[in-house]
């Protein structure tokens, strides 16, 4: 199993944002958490990427323990985070954000194939290769959150809401690039808001509310049920 | 005074407080502190020229070395010094998410620990001491006299501006740390090692401080141990008026001050000379009510987390 999660509790202060929460997501899987607004979906992504300290529960790549480990050595064991909100360093350039992103693997010159594949899936990265990351819309910011990602050569990317704030074209690429990296043998964990989304895309879902998982499974059985959105929006799963 | 002699002798002061105010931006930057000790590493480099002795008259260590080794020697210190209180004083700290006033507490401490440090050892009676004599020379420039020294700290200053600028532009460890400035946790999660980022910055501000220090020296000879607490002030407030975490507005902020207060020292009417601080600080005061982000505030300056 690439990771496992188990008993995960995370706490701000002395409040508990997640509880109780296992997962697991083995090689080449897509996986998507779904849950409304503060269910605690980036929290948990947070903890996977050793930002956030578990306060319970532990966490396992390749059955190795990484709790207490700092975010870049978790980057280092091959887990790669585009964080919520895409946290760019707009007053760098793009070949800069790249560069930085590329120091654990030896630099960018030593890295000409992964940036081959990246203006391949991003051509506009290439096109504004030297302008201010600041200075690109949303959706090129999201390009360029993804290829960053992606020069740290993951087993594992984890991409926190990829469509929000993002015009339809942008979303839609996005998917695109997803299913492609896919297709390349990347392993994904997704963080949606939209439901139909993710259970379009992903192999199985795991749905957060309020801290804890109340339901997980296949998607294509998960999109069979009819109280699914009803346990989204306010209700328990049935027994 | 003439008004060349006027702009080197206000160049060559603000140059000074930019080089402090570029260390303390550094640290700031990557850490989210305020190191007051800085300051005390320009003193410990200055001490290190001399055989540490209670006597009055200290004969000199370092400082009788040649010239390329004696520069060598003062940066190894300074800035070895600058790493030694980032790994047993600050790191500590951080690991534990200690908030920027536990931090600046500590910088404190560790400064007054450095200048007490000297005091037992030398103790509290200003010494003084020779480097670069030819550097003490006034030269003939356009028809007035300036001193070599002052032409020299602002010509090394621009030197160490366009080496920094290098560095942070086109070295990948030094688009590493304007990267964490930005945003540490986001570099960090894309795999730059924090520790080794924060280390180097205590190291560059080190090797600054150690540079300034022989300037200092040199200009005027003498060695106090309180002798970095006003250029530490004059630094922080520098980035300050620059703008926190913005290392350009820390190097333009700290030469506007050493500028502003030469002006002052010569323009002001002979009756109001000694509260020439009091002016100085009246205009912190002004530019801080106008542009309360600093004159060159950087992006993001939030707490690190």
């Amino acid at each position: 199993m690439l990771v496992e999660v188990e008993d995960l509790e995370v706490r701000y202060g002395s409040v508990p944002a997640v509880r109780n929460v296992s997962f697991h997501v083995a090689e080449g899987e897509i996986v998507c958490f779904i849950g409304a607004n503060g269910a605690g979906k980036s929290t948990t992504m947070l903890a996977l990427a050793g930002v956030l300290h578990p306060t319970r529960g532990d966490i396992r790549i390749e059955s190795r323990s990484v709790v207490g480990l700092a975010p870049e050595d978790i980057t280092r064991l091959g887990i790669a985070l585009v964080p919520e909100g895409r946290r760019i360093f707009g007053g760098l350039t793009v070949r800069e954000n790249l560069i930085v992103a590329s120091g654990i693997r030896g630099g960018i010159t030593r890295q000409r194939s992964t940036l081959e594949l990246i203006f391949e899936l991003f051509p506009i990265l290439h096109q504004r290769f030297d302008s201010r990351a600041g200075n690109l819309s949303g959706g090129e910011q999201q390009q360029l959150a993804i290829a960053r990602a992606l020069l740290t050569r993951p087993r594992l990317l984890i991409v926190d809401e990829p469509s929000l704030g993002l015009a339809p074209k942008f979303v839609e690429l996005v998917y695109q690039i997803f299913a492609h990296l896919r297709s390349n043998g990347t392993t994904l964990l997704l963080v949606e808001q939209s439901m139909r989304r993710a259970l379009s895309l992903a192999d199985r879902v795991y749905l957060l509310k309020s801290g804890s998982m109340v339901l997980h499974g296949k998607a294509a059985e998960l999109a069979e049920r009819d109280d699914l959105e009803h346990i989204y929006f306010g209700g328990m799963a049935a027994p | 005074m003439n008004a060349i002699q006027l702009m080197i002798d206000a160049l060559s002061l603000g140059s000074q407080y930019a080089l402090v105010a570029l260390g303390i931006g550094l640290i700031f930057g990557v850490m989210r502190m305020i190191n007051f000790a800085q300051g005390d590493l320009i003193m410990l480099g200055a001490y290190a020229l001399v055989v540490p002795t209670t006597a009055d008259l200290a004969p000199p260590l370092i400082g009788k070395l040649p010239a390329v080794a004696l520069i060598i020697t003062v940066i190894t210190i300074t800035a070895g010094a600058g790493i030694v209180t980032e790994r047993f004083a600050f790191r500590p700290l951080r690991r534990r998410e200690a908030d920027g006033a536990t931090l600046l507490i500590s910088s404190f401490a560790v400064g007054y620990l450095l200048q007490s440090i000297v005091l037992f050892v030398h103790t509290g009676r200003p010494k003084s001491v020779s480097i670069f004599a030819d550097l003490t020379r006034q030269l003939e420039l356009g028809g007035v006299r300036v001193a070599m020294i002052d032409i020299v700290t602002i010509c090394v200053t621009a030197l160490l501006l366009t080496a920094m600028v290098v560095f942070l532009r086109r070295l990948r460890w030094g688009i590493e740390m304007r990267a964490a400035t930005e945003d540490f946790t986001m570099a960090r999660i894309l795999g730059v090692r924090a520790d080794a980022v924060i280390a180097l910055a205590f190291a560059i501000a080190g090797a600054l401080a150690g540079i300034l220090s022989l300037l200092y020296v040199a200009k005027t000879g003498v060695l106090d141990f309180r002798m970095g607490v006003p250029l530490a002030i004059a630094g922080f407030v520098g980035t300050v008026i620059g703008g926190m975490g913005s290392l350009v507005g820390a190097v333009l902020g700290g030469l506007f001050l050493g500028v502003a207060s030469s002006l002052l020292q010569a323009l002001l009417p002979e009756v109001l000379r000694p509260g020439r601080d009091a002016f100085l600080y009246g205009l912190v005061i002004f530019v801080l009510l106008v542009r309360p982000q600093g004159l060159f505030a950087g992006r993001n300056v939030g707490e690190r987390t």
